[in-house]
């Protein structure tokens, strides 16, 4: 049977055979991953379990960065609960302090995920390392708990949509604008319960960040994963991680697809996604006159390295403007090491911006770049719900780097084209 | 075993900040997270739930994060069961594993409309609308969730495993 990626990677996987869409199979796990919010639960269950201990302590990575550097005396004691668990178990990837990054940044970044693995996280943006050839995905703390102590977790097998993307892309529009405008056309339940599987020329010519971006939001469309084939881009990727012995690996011709979305990219616009979903996209010259207050950049989304470097691009020798916080978090100590040495912090600081740890912070609302009531932000992260960044009465604009960076000069959300 | 009460219903997209915003995650107290459930919906939301109370909602009930402390909310707040047209995925895993009944309905969810009295059989797979009279039916529960349904759960459902392995 000719198959998708998503079912040749849980084959490898899996005693079972792994036919049809809707079957429930039994596969181990590469990696299970947790955070500092939900650390703590997978911990009380892991315990109610009666687990002993992990199924391998190399392949558990526990990542506190929802909450640190710590905000308050509660968070702080969530993660000393995850430090204790780490250190009694002996599990080798715990991150916390000068080592810690946003997880999906991080871990691709130190080789702990790679083609064709199966990594389940407890974090719905594990999705992520689909970019990479993963088949990867997020749950909830009690699966995790059950992953830790088994070493392997139950999938129903997706059906799944595959994604073409090809066209000529256009300046100041990339990774991100394809994805906000596939979940823009196929809506925030489009993928429920299905796999992506993205294809197409545009996907081969992307990076490999380019890639983990795209995967990042799958869950935004509602998908279990959002997959890339593994090419020799991919490999190079991981083997500088430090990894040996990923393989490639893509769909069978005369693979199955429930349906194909097709997206030509030629003539596209920066995309910006508008309050309160991810899928009520808009071209961004139909966004018009709307003043921002706080435009962030970081995050799973795009904190990495190009982001950083495609939002310097926008603010060298600019000025943010004197009504918006522009905050700038790269995700992983890698990357700000990165930001130092190529000069990229000169520009931020030049430009005004505050520039702040690896942290998810402003993303969820967690801390560092909090809204009032009736203020709006312009955002390089992934979800835009009412109230994910602070008050119910505030505003989340999703957009790309350099859109970000454009809005954050100007004050209005404007293509990086018109400053 | 069948859930009475009075419907309480909720949109379409309810995500997961709406059920509990991230700034109470900073604990997993279950009375605690069920005090603020719904609070990034409305403030207050919650005083409107008596113990027994069903939610009932539109399409892709639960989207956003992996957050357990959704369902723990929901419980907390004092409803056992939730009637939707669909719920999102990891949300409909994390039901499960934490014991909240979550019951797919379809196009029917539009049949309940807030303080109605519901009654929910998950076993039969049929909810009525007593104040109506209408009565729907859900999708049956797969057979592999329902191994982890009758160890009590996926704490459960692990425990025997580690014995059988031990």
């Amino acid at each position: 049977m000719p198959r998708t990626v998503a079912q040749k990677i849980l084959q490898q996987h899996s005693d079972d055979t792994v036919g049809e869409a809707g079957q429930i199979v039994r596969c181990r796990v590469s990696m299970v991953l947790a955070n500092d919010i939900t650390a703590p639960l997978a911990i009380k269950s892991f315990r109610a379990m009666g687990a002993a201990d992990v199924f391998d302590k190399d392949k558990v990575a526990l990542v506190c960065d929802h909450f640190t550097p710590n905000k308050d005396i509660d968070s702080a004691e969530q993660v000393k609960v995850v430090r204790e668990f780490a250190k009694e178990k002996g599990i080798t990837h715990y991150y916390e302090g000068g080592n810690v990054g946003v997880e999906h940044a991080l871990l691709p970044e130190l080789g702990l995920v790679g083609p064709g693995d199966i990594v389940v996280g407890a974090d719905s943006h594990t999705c992520t390392y689909g970019g990479l050839g993963a088949f990867a995905t997020g749950m909830g703390s009690t699966d995790i708990a059950g992953a830790m102590a088994l070493g392997e977790t139950w999938f129903k097998v997706p059906p799944t949509i595959r994604v073409e993307i090809t066209g000529t892309p256009e300046k100041h529009v990339g990774a991100k604008d394809y994805i906000l405008n596939l979940i823009g056309k196929i809506g925030v339940a489009g993928a429920l319960y299905k796999a992506l599987e993205f294809g197409g020329g545009v996907v081969d010519g992307l990076s490999i960040e380019g890639r983990m971006t795209m995967a990042n939001m799958a869950i935004e469309a509602g998908g279990k994963v959002g997959l890339f084939a593994s090419d020799a881009k991919t490999l190079k990727y991981t083997k500088a991680a430090g990894r040996k012995g990923d393989e490639t690996l893509s769909a069978d011709s005369g693979a199955i697809y429930e349906r194909v979305v097709d997206i030509d990219v030629t003539g596209m616009e920066p995309q910006i996604a508008c309050p309160h979903l991810p899928d009520n996209v808009k071209p961004v010259s139909e966004v018009k006159d709307v003043e921002i207050h706080q435009a962030v950049i970081g995050s799973c989304t795009n904190g990495r390295i190009e982001d950083m470097r495609e939002a310097a691009a926008i603010l060298k020798g600019r000025k943010v403007s004197s009504s918006v916080r522009c905050i700038v978090l790269p995700a992983t100590p890698k990357i700000w090491r990165q930001c130092m040495d190529e000069g990229l912090f000169a520009i931020f600081m030049d430009a005004g911006a505050v520039i702040g740890p690896p942290t998810c912070g402003p993303c969820l609302g967690g801390h560092m770049g909090i809204l009032a009531g009736g203020e709006r932000c312009i955002a390089t992260t992934n979800r835009n719900f009412k109230g994910r960044m602070g008050s119910l009465q505030a505003e989340v604009f999703l957009a790309n780097p350099a859109v970000a960076a454009a809005s954050a000069v100007t004050g209005i959300i404007t293509h990086p084209k018109d400053i | 075993m069948k859930y009475k009460g009075k419907a309480h219903v909720v949109g379409a997209n309810i995500d997961t900040d709406a059920i509990i915003p991230a700034r109470f995650l900073v604990t997993t107290d279950e009375a605690e997270l069920g005090a603020n459930c719904m609070e990034g919906q409305e403030e207050g939301w919650v005083k409107r739930v008596s113990p027994g109370d069903i939610m009932v909602a539109g399409p892709n009930f639960g989207c956003g994060s992996s957050r357990e402390h959704a369902p723990i909310a929901i419980k907390g707040a004092g409803m056992p069961v939730v009637v939707a047209h669909s719920f999102a995925r990891i949300f409909y895993r994390n039901g499960f594993n934490m014991g909240l009944i979550l019951l797919e309905v379809g196009d029917d969810f539009a049949k309940f409309s807030d303080g109605d009295q519901i009654e929910a059989d998950p076993e039969a797979g049929v909810v009525r609308n007593l104040t109506t009279g209408v009565e729907v039916t859900c999708q049956p529960v797969p057979p592999f969730m329902n191994e982890i349904l009758n160890a009590g759960g996926l704490v459960g459902y692990v425990k025997n495993r580690l014995a059988q392995s031990a």
